[in-house]
């Protein structure tokens, strides 16, 4: 029980950064996905993300901050395995699941159904 | 002459929308983002939980495999028209987890659908998620090359 909450709280508090964000500054969705990821990628090299992740679960893996952990994550330990070749290959072998499913469900979905009509 | 007196009326103008244009309800806007943003992440956690528990996986792949799950969730409530309808009271709440990234993807190939399935869907698909791919994947590259030397 006690990891659904903490899940609750660190990805709520995620969200409502992103909320700020678009709210008080002139960003829209685009930019804060993109610094949302990229903000992942450089606190994961900090090492600050690794203990949100140990402490939200998914609340912070299914953010976008946690695509950046993943992509960082992985060029790290890609770079401990095969040098700097891994950098290159590191980041996007740890996210390729979700990036293919991304592509292919993505692509599934607006082959299967048709834009809706704004309500 | 004519031109700066245009631009000193943009900036009145300017300012007078400022002004005059709704500013947003923070407060609420807030606690929609914060609910529905941490409902989206609990579903997540639930899945990773059943995940781990019946399938045997270790936590990372665990933590993949809920990512897939939740892509394809993001996908299809945007294919049926529901996320939408979330997105309009969440705002961040539903756009900052992953299943917003898919909505990001699923929704501007639907909408160019008429303009081909390869200039309208394929390509349309990645107006918000290129970006995504590309600062991601390009910064997470410089952090594996910067790791390299300092190691």
């Amino acid at each position: 029980m006690g990891s659904y909450i903490s899940a609750f709280i660190v990805g709520g508090i995620i969200c409502v950064i992103g909320q700020l964000l678009m709210d008080g500054t002139k960003l829209t969705p685009a930019h804060v996905l993109v610094l949302f990821v990229t903000s992942g990628v450089i606190l994961t090299a900090l090492g600050i993300y690794e203990p949100v992740v140990k402490i939200g679960g998914a609340g912070a893996t299914i953010p976008l901050p946690g695509f950046g952990y993943s992509l960082a994550k992985g060029a790290i330990e890609g770079v401990k395995k095969d040098g700097l070749l891994g950098a290159f290959i590191g980041g996007v072998q740890a996210t390729s699941g979700g990036i293919t499913a991304a592509v292919v469900f993505g692509y599934l979905m607006a082959i299967l159904f048709n834009a809706k009509t704004k309500p | 002459m004519q031109k700066k007196k245009q631009t000193v009326q943009n900036k009145k103008y300017q300012q007078y929308v400022e002004k005059n244009s709704p500013k947003p309800d923070y407060f609420r806007n807030c606690i929609w983002a914060f609910l529905v943003g941490g409902l989206i992440s609990t579903i997540g956690q639930f899945i990773h939980n059943q995940i781990e528990k019946r399938m045997g996986l270790s936590h990372l792949d665990a933590t993949n495999a809920t990512i897939l799950v939740m892509i394809f969730i993001g996908a299809l409530l945007t294919g049926i028209g529901v996320y939408d309808v979330i997105g309009k009271k969440a705002g961040a709440g539903s756009i900052v987890p992953i299943t917003g990234f898919a909505n990001s993807i699923v929704s501007p190939a639907m909408e160019f659908k008429r303009e081909g399935f390869i200039f309208g869907v394929a390509s349309k698909m990645f107006i918000l998620a290129g970006p995504v791919l590309v600062y991601g994947i390009t910064s997470s590259v410089i952090v594996g090359v910067i790791y390299y030397f300092i190691k």
